[in-house]
């Protein structure tokens, strides 16, 4: 080796670079006796990062020792450390890809070499804008192909997947093959892990952008029957790869004239591979069929074709006497001896006993024995069902049966996958019967997903109406704490089937014709849900009211009240309206939402008539138009978010107008205590407010997050102003002048692109001064800040598209309850809380519990990831556990529990977060709280004495 | 003489129970199951083991011995073959097929001995020195039953316990299954590698059936005991002891599990404890389902299901009971049946096929007035349920089985003849491999093709690569010159130089020569000299030299012309070559002849 490196060097380029590093390391494997100490030495240098620029020279290190080396598995870890220094950020690779590239001459080790391949693949994708490198790696990548190791192959490919040109070299070289080709033959290469590598290299050229040759096609299919179960799986990904290139391409089928299209072709292989004898490629091939939307209906209805038979003879499938009994009017049997005794004798030539094709391959896949399997067939069957409705209809009766499954995942899963389709389908009342038994599953994931798929069901008959109740109350029974949830699945239900509901309403409410009969218990959960579905039933069908008897009314007055949610508003023949509120609602359509709107928008109009903040008549204007916003709020739920959110921003500015607007400014220091605390207040709640807007609305688009900045920093503004007529000292007040700035400058830094938008505003007057006010001294400062803030105009709102503020219900506890928890004191006590959270945004990691105890401790808990679920789109329920304890507690007494959201603002955030981790110490400038976002719930605590 | 595969069966040869079938493979004996018959009561009950010796003990033909699964129909005739008729040699079989075979070898005994008086039937202590000999089996665990003899046993399905098995001679190979996965959720559920055997042997009992989807019996099943329970009624399921009894243990304590039902369920004691406690040691053997519940706590530790005790059949309330027998003919499930036959709210639920004369057919046929022993007659208004649960291994599993293992042969047993012709004409048609159904004694021989391991000399595969561009084409096949060496059963591909060297071997040089009369007017150097001008002009590319003794060479051969001391024109040309160079010679022939007709 001594040999070889004297035949080198003369290659190798002095460079100068820092020592530090590279030097120590020089030192280290020097002194290294054997190759042993070597490893060491170089497992324990790998452990520390390398600053940028010394990296160089601690590869040209590494690389001389690397011909001196004799033991090759020093030289592997020196090849490794190639690649991981050439990630380092800041340095560049491309001084080393000739030294690297050298190394591959001299090297007779199989692993060494697969390994330095790997480095340069390394090297190479940290170097995406040189060409020259590229052609280079790609021409190492050519000349080991032939190697004899698969360690080698696999790693040229790999090289050629992630560097292959895309366009080939026009006429440059002749000898340089199309990539492509030159990875299809290893297609057929003898070791399976080749095989992979070169599929997988394709998929890579793929995903980069290139296109595949239709060529490939026929070579992946073959692989669909290789040995190996990660070249089939790769290989099933290749089909489907072409399938939606050259969706339209005819191919032949082989050993008949017949033609079909390539996606067809492609589905039929695929679909055979959900029978495959490895489950990962059923996974796979089940996963991929879901995805391939142009497949002809034909084919598509063939996956659900099962024919069963008994002894040569045909019998039908429990979905098809299923069906035959529904048709027959008939019911519910099965209590027929043999009744699924086979009927007319098969042909024996017509019998396909393998599944060629497509033919059943759902029906294979939902029955699978791997739950995996199961559920990507589900999934797959919902992607296909929800761009075919007549292909929907045909699942159905799979997707129903699938709801028994033994495993919850599936069968929470084909749940979820009814609801998204339901739109196409109309259950039949066999079918309905079959998911209403699941109403009594124990799981509550179940249950929800149920009554969520319910809300948005079709079905056909009165009786399936009837039986949806029946099993509803009886679900409510079993399991009280779903009252909210059938309520609201009931609410739809009848809002869905006005028609179906109105030959019920005399048996549902239990009228008589003649007779008075009494009058139901107001209070009773099953009375209630019977009533919401009626009269929402009611809304769209005029004529029912007159099967209503008086309580009814009285009842509906008094639900319209209390659940106003589920009730909604009716005209009933010769009543008044209730409320005034019905009106506004009667009329509610989107054209009402439309006038909402321009209301909202002229409302904010005419504030943005204010000139600046000492405008005379702008704080009655604003005050107004808070009080117009927040009706407004409440009257058209769809703007509440927004609404809320500008009014929030009013009173923001209303405050700062207030506190500026003061006598204070001009009288003299020792007078002013008192207003000085409402002003520090009013600053203190502008912030406090300013970080509601920012965290608690989603939606928001950056100029408004740059608006509500703005507001916040005229509120630091402000508070600098107080802090320094209060003169605690000078050092703190220049520190705190030091802060300022600072925010003012990540401010410029973070909204640069908003700035033009700032016209005329507090932080462009700033901008303006920054120059002067840097270099001045902290009271002049404050003066120029002070003058600047007055005379800074009312920044104008510009609404987003959508804009939701988030809320938290807590639903349990209910804080109605009079029975006392019993616990020990010392001891702990687990208090059980389920509450719905709307438009919150990861609230995984926001959202947590705070409980306050009567003493006025209080505990922020935070809830596990998993007690979050996701019921809906922008829509969370928390169903969790907190441990409630406490040492000294006598007496019996209310504890409160409500949920806060949490928020983490640093100026770096938005920047990237890498930047943030990296440093030791938050960055600066983070501001880290909770904002309050439920209300209050109080739960009675009943100590026990403790045993002795 | 091509090697051979001898399968014969003794019994389950287009037949169904009894199952024992020999092979042999590669000069070894394998007995493949050892069951009895359910049918008969005298002889043919067993295999006829006197096919294979007529007397004297079996040890000494047969090499191994493999159980499939426990049923008795495979694993019956065990104890009278290795007691009575004697064989000492290894019985191979999974870990719970050992542990609950004996349980039901007894079971079996105790019927025949005790209550039906047979005598010279086999012992208890039979039965245990037999298990003495078996030999444990891990899945895929590979078991060298001597040098050459391996097996592997591979997961067949949901009956505890039963496997598959590979058995491999030299490159030779046989597939055994029995395919039984009866409760298996899919058509697949059995795997096996793609090991391309010789002969796969299958069973072929539902060969013209293709079945429904599990999951809608199920939940029919499930439908009609809840609703029993709902109205406040009792259920009563007639069990076998052992397999699907604890399959739908499993099913309604998941459901109960769901559904929180409170209603207790109850077992009846007995054999049946004994086999729940070998599921529950067996947990690892079974389906995906419990496997994964197993995290949490042990599926057969039944959190619902309690032991039954006489007494709870008269407690109010719902219930449901398992209790054997599954024909309700005596025993347990007749005494419980007989209580609540007279309530309509309650319900049987027959999971099973009853045989004609038994109560359990009898109700199933509708007959709703029972005659019961001393004239007393029952009346029968609880609701009676049919439920099938018999979904076996299909057709369509069978043909899967195929495709995954690739076979070059089929060989089906355990079935009737005419579903066995069905099924092989279909695999015949769908693979294009042949496919057998020997009946009983009667021999189904498969000729292999056995591939021949030669070991090549590491020098010469490297030589032979360098010489032919850079790395073999994998698709192109490559001609090699060696020299073959056959030496005590091993073959080696080596270089001639090293043959000869090995061999102790001089080289002889082999020449060749023809003579060639023709007739030219030049002299002799002049036509040596032409004909050296025109192969150098002719065969570019070749080494020619003209050599000063008056000679040519073209690479080996050498070409001499002299002529006759009578007629100067006649000219005889020697040509000469070492058998080497035989592909150049004739081009050069050619060549010079051509000139010299010019």
């Amino acid at each position: 080796s001594g040999q070889e490196s004297a035949v080198l060097s003369p290659a190798k380029k002095l460079r100068l670079s820092k020592p530090s590093k590279s030097a120590a390391l020089h030192v280290d494997l020097c002194k290294a006796s054997s190759s042993t100490d070597a490893l060491q030495y170089l497992l324990t240098f790998s452990r520390k990062p390398v600053e940028a620029e010394s990296v160089e020279g601690v590869v040209r290190i590494l690389l001389e020792h690397y011909y001196k080396e004799t033991d090759s598995s020093v030289r592997l870890k020196i090849a490794s450390l190639l690649g991981l220094l050439s990630k380092t950020p800041g340095f560049s690779p491309d001084c080393i890809v000739d030294d690297a590239i050298n190394t591959l001459s001299s090297e007779k080790s199989h692993q060494v070499l697969a390994q330095l391949l790997d480095s340069l693949l390394v090297i190479g994708s940290q170097l995406p804008e040189s060409p020259a490198v590229r052609l280079r790696l790609i021409e190492v990548a050519y000349k080991n192909l032939s190697d004899s190791s698969f360690g080698v192959r696999t790693k040229c490919l790999q090289l050629l997947g992630c560097l292959g040109l895309l366009e080939a070299p026009l006429g440059k070289d002749t000898a340089m093959r199309d990539v492509q080709s030159i990875i299809s033959d290893y297609f057929g290469d003898q070791d399976p892990r080749v095989r992979t590598a070169a599929l997988k290299a394709m998929l890579q050229l793929h995903e980069r952008g290139m296109k595949i040759h239709q060529i490939i096609y026929d070579q992946a299919c073959r692989l669909l029957s290789d040995d190996y179960e990660q070249v089939r799986s790769a290989a099933v990904q290749m089909v489907w790869v072409l399938s939606q290139l050259y969706p339209e391409s005819i191919v032949p089928i082989p050993s008949s004239n017949e033609e079909i299209r390539l996606v067809d072709d492609a589905f039929g292989k695929i679909s055979h591979m959900v029978s495959d004898g490895s489950w990962m490629v059923r996974v796979q091939a089940a996963k991929t069929l879901g995805s391939m939307l142009q497949v002809s209906p034909h084919f598509l209805e063939q996956t659900l074709d099962k024919k069963l038979m008994s002894d040569l003879r045909r019998k039908r499938t429990a979905h098809e006497r299923a069906k035959e009994l529904f048709a027959s009017g008939e019911f519910s049997s099965g209590r027929k001896w043999a009744d699924d005794a086979p009927k007319e004798k098969l042909d024996t030539n017509t019998v396909n006993l393998i599944a060629s094709g497509a033919c059943g391959a759902f029906v294979h896949g939902l029955e699978d024995e791997m739950f995996e399997v199961r559920n990507a067939a589900v999934e797959a069957l919902c992607q296909l069902a929800r761009s075919s409705p007549s292909f929907a209809e045909k699942c159905l009766d799979f997707l129903v049966d699938m709801f028994n499954d033994e495993i919850e995942e599936v069968r929470l899963q084909s749940i979820h996958v009814l609801r998204q389709i339901s739109t196409h389908i109309t259950l039949r009342e066999d079918q309905l019967d079959t998911v209403l038994a699941v109403l009594e599953d124990s799981s509550r994931d179940i249950r929800e997903a149920l009554h969520e798929l319910l809300c948005f069901t079709n079905v056909s008959t009165k009786e399936c109406i009837q039986l949806a109740l029946l099993e509803l109350l009886k679900n409510l029974n079993k399991y009280p704490t779903d009252r909210s949830s059938v309520w609201k699945c009931l609410k739809f239900l009848g809002s869905r089937h006005p028609t179906l509901v109105l030959p019920l309403v005399p048996e549902l409410l239990s009228t008589h014709p003649y007779f008075d009969t009494p009058e139901p218990d107001m209070d009773d959960p099953a009375y209630i849900a019977v009533l919401v579905l009626v009269f929402n039933a009611a809304t769209s069908c005029p004529t029912m009211p007159a099967l209503f008897s008086d309580h009814t009314f009285r009842h509906y007055a008094y639900l319209r009240d209390s659940l106003s949610h589920l009730v909604p508003p009716l005209r009933l023949p010769g009543r008044k309206q209730v409320y005034g509120l019905d009106s506004v609602d009667c009329g509610s359509g989107s054209g009402s939402v439309e006038s909402a709107q321009l209301f909202l928008q002229q409302s904010l109009n005419r504030v943005s008539t204010i000139q600046n903040l000492e405008a005379a008549g702008a704080p009655e204007l604003l005050d107004l138009t808070i009080r117009d916003l927040q009706r407004l709020g409440e009257l058209q739920t769809e703007l509440a978010g927004a609404a809320d959110f500008c009014a929030t921003f009013l009173r923001c500015q209303l405050l700062l107008m207030k506190a500026l607007q003061e006598k204070l400014w001009n009288i003299s220091v020792p007078l002013i205590l008192k207003q000085n605390i409402t002003v520090t207040a009013a600053a203190q709640q502008v912030l406090d407010e300013s970080y509601k807007l920012e965290f608690l609305y989603s939606g928001l688009e950056n100029r408004q997050v740059a608006t509500i900045h703005h507001v916040r920093l005229q509120a630091k503004a402000l508070q600098l102003i107080l802090a320094a007529r209060t003169r605690h000292g000078l050092d703190s007040l220049i520190s705190s002048c030091e802060k300022f700035l600072q925010d003012v400058e990540s401010f410029q830094r973070l909204f640069l692109t908003e700035l033009p938008h700032l016209q005329d505003s507090f932080v462009e007057k700033l901008l303006e001064l920054l120059p002067r006010l840097s270099s001045c001294k902290p009271v002049e400062q404050v003066k120029i800040l002070q003058t600047t803030l007055r005379q800074s105009g009312l920044l104008q709102l510009r609404l987003p598209e959508q804009i939701h503020r988030a809320t938290a219900t807590i639903i349990e506890p209910t804080g109605e309850s009079d029975n006392p928890l019993r616990f020990t004191s010392g001891l702990v006590v687990a208090l059980d809380i389920d509450a719905t959270l709307e438009h919150v945004q990861d609230p995984q990691n926001s959202v947590k519990v705070q409980v306050l105890y009567p003493d006025g401790q209080s505990h922020v808990i935070h809830p596990k990831p998993a007690d979050f679920r996701k019921p809906g789109p922008n829509r969370h329920r928390l169903i969790t556990q907190v441990y409630l304890s406490h040492t000294a507690w006598t007496e019996p007494s209310q504890i409160e529990v409500r949920l806060l959201l949490a928020y983490s603002s640093s100026c770096s955030s938005r920047l990237g977060w890498t930047d943030a981790m990296d440093s030791l110490h938050p960055a600066e400038g983070t501001v880290e709280g909770t904002i309050p976002f439920s209300k209050h719930v109080k739960v009675f605590i009943m100590p026990k004495p403790a045993r002795r | 003489n091509m090697p051979e595969i001898n399968v014969t069966p003794l019994g389950a040869g287009q037949d169904v129970g009894r199952s024992c079938i020999l092979v042999s493979i590669g000069g070894k004996n394998i007995m493949l199951d050892c069951g009895m018959h359910m049918g008969y009561n005298d002889d043919r009950r067993f295999p006829d083991f006197s096919y294979i010796t007529q007397n004297g003990r079996l040890t000494d033909f047969l090499d191994c011995v493999i159980i499939s699964h426990f049923h008795l129909d495979h694993c019956g005739a065990l104890p009278y073959m290795s007691e009575m008729v004697g064989y000492d040699g290894p019985i191979y079989m999974t870990h719970p097929t050992k542990a609950i075979c004996p349980i039901l070898l007894e079971d079996f005994r105790k019927i025949t001995v005790d209550k039906k008086g047979e005598t010279n039937f086999f012992t208890s202590q039979m039965i245990k020195d037999c298990m003495k000999k078996v030999v444990p089996l891990n899945l895929h665990q590979t078991v060298q039953v001597d040098d050459e003899l391996e097996i592997k046993a591979y997961y067949a399905g949901h009956v505890l316990g039963a496997a598959m098995v590979h058995i491999k001679v030299g490159s030779e190979s046989v597939v055994y299954t029995v395919s039984v996965n009866k409760y298996a959720k899919s058509h697949i559920s059995a795997w096996i590698d793609k090991c391309r055997p010789d002969i796969l042997i299958s069973e072929s009992t539902y060969a013209t059936t293709i079945r429904d989807s599990k999951r809608c019996r199920e939940r029919d099943f499930l439908k009609k005991v809840h609703e029993t329970i709902e109205r406040g009624g009792k259920v009563l399921i007639p069990v076998f002891a052992l397999g699907r009894a604890q399959e739908l243990c499993i099913l309604l304590e998941t459901f109960w599990e769901r559904m929180n039902l409170k209603a207790p369920i109850y077992f009846s004691t007995g054999l049946t404890e004994k086999a729940n406690h070998y599921y529950k040691l067996f947990i690892t053997w079974t389906n995906q389902k419990i496997r994964k519940t197993f995290v949490q706590r042990n599926m057969f530790e039944f959190k619902h299901i309690k032991a039954f005790d006489r007494s709870y059949a008269d407690n109010p309330g719902p219930m449901v009971v398992f209790a054997t027998p599954g024909m309700l003919h005596a025993g347990q499930s007749l005494q419980i049946f007989k209580k609540w036959a007279g309530n309509e709210k309650n319900m049987v639920i027959m999971p099973g096929y009853c045989v004609q004369g038994t109560i359990g057919h009898k109700i199933l046929n509708g007959q709703r007035k029972l005659e019961m022993e001393g004239r007393a007659t029952l009346d029968v208004k609880l609701q009676v349920e049919y439920m099938s649960f018999s979904a076996h291994a299909d057709a369509k599993g069978i043909m899967q089985l195929i495709r995954m293992a690739e076979p070059r042969n089929m060989l089906l047993v355990h079935g009737e003849a005419v579903k066995m012709e069905f099924l092989k004409g279909k695999i015949e048609q769908e693979f294009s491999i042949d496919c057998y159904m020997p009946a009983n004694g009667e021999t189904a021989t498969v000729t292999t093709n056995p591939s021949v391991p030669v070991d090549i000399s590491l020098n010469l595969l490297k030589r032979e690569m360098a010489l032919g561009g850079p790395l073999p084409d994998p698709k192109k096949p490559r001609t090699m010159h060696g020299t073959l060496i056959m030496k005590e059963n091993s073959l080696k591909l080596v270089s001639s130089e090293q043959a000869l060297k090995e061999l102790g071997l001089n080289e002889h040089q082999l020449r060749f020569t023809c003579r060639v009369q023709l007739q030219d007017p030049h002299s002799d150097p002049d036509t040596l000299h032409r004909i050296y001008t025109h192969l150098k002009s002719v065969l570019k590319g070749y080494t020619i030299q003209h050599l000063p003794d008056g000679t040519v060479m073209v690479e080996s051969i050498v070409i001499k012309v002299s002529s006759s001391a009578e007629d100067t024109n006649a000219k005889v040309l020697l040509l000469s070559w070492s058998y080497q160079g035989g592909e150049y010679f004739f081009t050069a022939l050619c060549i010079v002849k051509r000139l010299m007709y010019q």
